[in-house]
């Protein structure tokens, strides 16, 4: 696959973020898209690729007065986006397309126009008949099941949860778009309402409403546009289970690794190249599963790789830097937010902006470490 | 309540009979869960159903400290691993639902708790007790 011919040429998100009650989940999608496509100097009717989430491409399409030759529903939770944009790269160098648009919207908190919520599959389903009836309730008391092992087999402690989410909040503070960002300490966290032991409330991410979009094209087309490119370098996605209690390692995800492994092998980069980092925060541990899974550290590094502000701001890997799931914003399906948050960094328009960043990546998760997705992207002609 | 298919009913039968039934490839002899007519491991279509122990250790849990459907605050909804090998997810019962009663690794017994006619459900409590 010839990845390194397609690039961004077009990303925005809502003009609004938190609580926007006066929009439904569907005008969420056209809010996102007509700033992505303002952003690109586009029209609906320039694009014949879509590829959506939450929605189907089918209503998208019909909303926005899109005639596509190419869709793309793949959703497996909040790392679709990523795959889209795999995906997509694929369409494009195949010629099934030229110009892909890819739309987010979700009303998480205000539920207008959202319909059913998402979760397990029925009572038949095998996480209807051997998970649902343990009292899950959704991913506060799902994704967190691992931790314990995880906090156990490397002899951590709630401590090492705390100190994502206040190194998050410091990047937060420089986020004028940020939910939260008022600076808080570990002993904070630790004395936040607890929600499912060992997860407090400040180790838990935002429900929020918003939306994003992104435009891609060839890299040769992509010239022509009024935005500097954002190129794809490398790209990876994989699935694991949808059920939890059948991960094959508490401590580590294998759709990660598996997705990890094909970006950069497709990127053909070193983590050393690596100017700024995007994982998919649902709750606290995630940073610690990306930055070991993504071999960023090893095995039962990544907390003390944060306490010593590597990844703060200042650090050598800047991670999750508009604040993240934990302060920024999250509306159910957050991949969106990590990859626009990719493309300022690169396009040097961030709020909180690492100098000089290069090569981004940006981790999504989707489900409870049910599946992943991976892109690597470039301000850089490959 | 977890409504059975062809493939997991003679799980749900074994339980509502007070046995907690696995399932082991007949060639690769690895024991699996959950229920499926296959094994994932080697994709062989010869398996067995086999009573297991019931003996299992604590894996990973949470304490969930807000009311559900069914269920009263706090309670622990655990992964717990299996002696014969797969792990599931349960509820640890009969102890108290603290971080200190509830130490990973402890020794874990299966108990049945009847829901409904059709539908028992296997809890695990500790060990000797």
């Amino acid at each position: 696959m010839k990845q390194k011919s397609v690039a961004v040429v077009g990303a925005a998100e809502t003009t609004d973020l938190g609580v926007i009650p006066n929009l439904s989940q569907i005008q969420l999608h056209a809010d996102a898209a007509f700033n992505t496509l303002a952003d690109a100097g586009l029209k609906p009717t320039d694009i014949d690729g879509l590829a959506t989430a939450g929605e189907t491409p089918t209503n998208v399409a019909h909303y926005l007065g899109i005639t596509p030759t190419w869709v793309d529903g793949t959703s497996i939770g909040g790392c679709s986006f990523m795959l889209h944009v795999r995906h997509a790269a694929a369409a494009i160098n195949e010629g099934l397309c030229k110009t892909v648009l890819i739309t987010h919207g979700e009303s998480g908190r205000s539920r207008v126009g959202a319909g059913m919520r998402r979760g397990a599959g029925g009572a038949s389903s095998l996480q209807g008949q051997f998970e649902t009836p343990y009292g899950i309730v959704g991913p506060p008391t799902t994704f967190t099941i691992p931790v314990l092992r995880y906090l156990k087999t490397y002899g951590l402690t709630e401590e090492a949860l705390a100190i994502v989410a206040v190194i998050q909040r410091e990047w937060a503070g420089k986020n004028p778009r940020a939910t939260f960002r008022d600076p808080i300490t570990v002993a904070d966290v630790l004395n936040s309402r607890m929600i499912a032991y060992p997860f407090r409330i400040l180790m838990c991410c935002l429900v929020t409403d918003g939306g994003g979009a992104l435009i891609l094209t060839s890299a040769e087309r992509a010239r022509d546009f009024p935005r500097k490119p954002i190129y794809i370098l490398g790209t990876g996605e994989s699935v694991e289970t949808p059920m939890i209690s059948q991960m094959e390692d508490l401590t580590t995800s294998r759709a990660f690794r598996v997705s990890g492994k094909k970006a950069f092998d497709e990127a053909g980069i070193t983590h050393a190249d690596v100017d700024h980092l995007m994982v998919y925060d649902a709750f606290a541990h995630l940073p610690l599963y990306g930055l070991e899974d993504l071999g960023f550290c090893k095995p039962g590094e990544a907390a003390a790789f944060i306490a010593e502000r590597n990844t703060a701001p200042g650090g050598k890997l800047p991670l999750n830097t508009n604040g993240g799931g934990l302060s920024y914003m999250h509306s159910g399906m957050y991949g969106m937010y990590a990859m626009q948050e990719s493309v300022r960094q690169l396009r040097g328009i961030a709020p909180a902006q690492v100098p000089g960043a290069k090569i981004s990546v940006a981790q999504g998760v989707g489900g409870m470490f049910a599946a992943a997705g991976t892109i690597i992207f470039s301000n850089q002609p490959p | 309540m977890p409504e059975p298919t062809p493939e997991t009913l003679h799980f749900w039968e074994g339980i509502r009979a007070g046995e907690l039934r696995l399932q082991r490839c007949d060639q690769c002899r690895q024991a699996y869960f959950p229920p499926r007519p296959f094994c994932p491991r080697c994709a062989s279509r010869k398996v067995s159903v086999f009573r297991a122990s019931g003996r299992a250790k604590l894996y990973s849990y949470v304490i969930h400290q807000r009311p559900a459907p069914g269920f009263v605050p706090p309670y622990s909804i655990a992964v717990v691993q299996l002696d014969e090998g797969p792990r599931m997810m349960t509820n640890i019962v009969g102890c108290p639902q603290t971080p200190e009663a509830l130490q990973l690794d402890m020794p874990l017994q299966v108990v049945f708790e009847k829901q409904t006619d059709a539908i028992t459900l296997p809890l695990f409590k500790p060990a000797g007790k």
